[in-house]
């Protein structure tokens, strides 16, 4: 059976996956389909996030749908004290579908119990983000030209990056995936993380700096490594520009190797890396809407 | 010198053995028996042989479902029952940590939606011993250290 929302990556199946890459793709080879026709998107952003919130609307109005919402709580009724409850149950009866970033971790799971219409996770605090997973994932199959057999890097923040936490999650339901992590110990991944690796007899491997294992990427995912993070600030003055990507590193990168970033990017892939081929950090932006829409499609049931 | 029980004996009801002396006025909460009708008596600070002293409750005319009793399992987890019919012990139960708990315990994450608005919490217990409760909302887990019984 189909999920109903989609808040967190677990949520849906292996095989809801896969077919959202269809749909994605189709969207992408047909972006004219106004399966929304009629249909009302409510797009609920409690706290600001421009690229994520234009990137759905983008989908929604390639759809053919209506948007209702707002795009910071205060703006809404939140400034009058209701409740999330109150308001999610109010939403529900004007839309048929409520796309939600919530500042508070489990806001969107709790929504979706509360709504009548399907509810998707567009970020609720540094829990999920599952949108994002997908279009990394549509980003990675469109490029390698399959999710089985990938060597991903991810590099930067693992500790805190909910974004390769959920990606790692994505692609353990594929075979044979090969995980190398470049992270400042601070910030290495965590057990959990690895713990789940490990009971799956999937591989991974640690690395404190860029070295030449890069040359057998097929993705490089980047993050950022934040200053706060760091108890000290001579840890992070230490490590902030070991973790930069420069042009000049690309040079035996394997020709499949694409660099993914889930944006912003701040100095972490450094300007000059751009004109590169294997810079894919803005398609991959362009790739969110194609998912997105895929994403409402499934849901609402409308292919 | 005549032996005397500390908490007498009931005709018919359940016993509670073996709660932790800390956790008495919890468990009493989690059942409701602050709300019960029944005959209600309970000891604490009891000498035990396996404990650090105990706690015992006997309620009256009361028997409880697996399900209810093991709530009490986060904060009495080696609790015993023993179900009494006719002054006898007729049966014996030994709590287990459910699969899942609800509303019982508060979730650790000052972020989660459960601590910020009036929710009841839902966790699925993913150890047992030690115990680490995963938050169905925000995902994260409440480890025994850091759990904090409603």
């Amino acid at each position: 059976m189909n999920a109903k929302n989609l808040i967190s990556i677990t949520d849906f199946s292996k095989e809801e996956y896969l077919r959202i890459m269809e749909l994605a793709a189709d969207f992408e080879a047909n972006p004219d389909q106004r399966l929304l026709d009629g249909k009302v998107v409510a797009t609920l952003f409690f706290e600001p996030s421009t690229r994520t919130r234009l990137s759905f609307e983008t989908a929604i109005n390639r759809l053919g749908g209506e948007i209702i919402g707002f795009s910071d709580s205060s703006s809404s009724s939140v400034t009058k004290g209701e409740t999330l409850h109150d308001t999610i149950k109010m939403v529900s009866n004007y839309a048929d579908l409520i796309v939600m970033r919530h500042p508070l971790e489990g806001s969107a799971r709790y929504a979706s119990e509360v709504s009548d219409v399907p509810v998707i996770n567009a970020g609720d605090g540094a829990n999920q983000h599952p949108t994002q997973t997908l279009l990394d994932m549509y980003s990675i199959l469109k490029t390698q030209e399959r999710l089985d057999d990938i060597n991903l890097f991810m590099v930067g923040d693992l500790k805190y990056g909910r974004t390769v936490h959920s990606l790692l999650m994505a692609m353990s339901y594929f075979d044979n995936p090969i995980f190398n992590f470049i992270a400042p110990p601070e910030l290495a991944m965590p057990n959990e993380y690895k713990l789940y690796l490990e009971s799956k007899g999937m591989r991974y491997f640690e690395h404190t700096e860029f070295t030449d294992i890069i040359s057998e990427a097929d993705i490089i995912y980047m993050t950022r490594v934040q200053k706060e993070r760091f108890p000290d600030p001579v840890d992070y003055e230490k490590v902030k520009n070991v973790y930069i990507l420069r042009n000049k590193m690309l040079k035996h990168t394997k020709d499949n190797m694409r660099i993914l970033h889930p944006l912003p990017r701040v100095n972490e892939i450094h300007t000059d890396v751009d004109s590169n081929p294997k810079a894919y950090y803005f398609e991959q932006a362009r790739n969110g809407v194609y998912t997105r829409m895929a994403i409402i499609a499934h849901l609402l049931n409308l292919k | 010198m005549k032996k005397q029980l500390n908490v007498s004996a009931i005709k018919q009801g359940t016993v509670i053995d073996h709660i932790p002396t800390t956790a008495l006025f919890k468990v009493i909460s989690i059942l409701k028996l602050d709300q019960c009708k029944d005959m209600v008596t309970f000891g604490n600070n009891l000498d035990s042989k396996v404990m650090e002293g105990k706690a015992i409750i006997k309620v009256e005319n009361r028997f409880f479902k697996d399900k209810e009793i093991n709530k009490i399992a986060l904060v009495a987890p080696h609790a015993k029952l023993n179900t009494i019919k006719d002054y006898e012990v007729v049966e014996k139960y030994v709590v287990e940590i459910p699969d899942e708990i609800q509303d019982i315990a508060r979730c650790f994450n000052p972020k989660c939606i459960t601590n910020n608005e009036n929710i009841d919490t839902h966790f699925e217990v993913v150890s047992k011993s030690p115990v680490a409760l995963k938050c169905r909302y925000c995902e994260k887990i409440t480890h025994e250290d850091q759990m904090d019984i409603k």
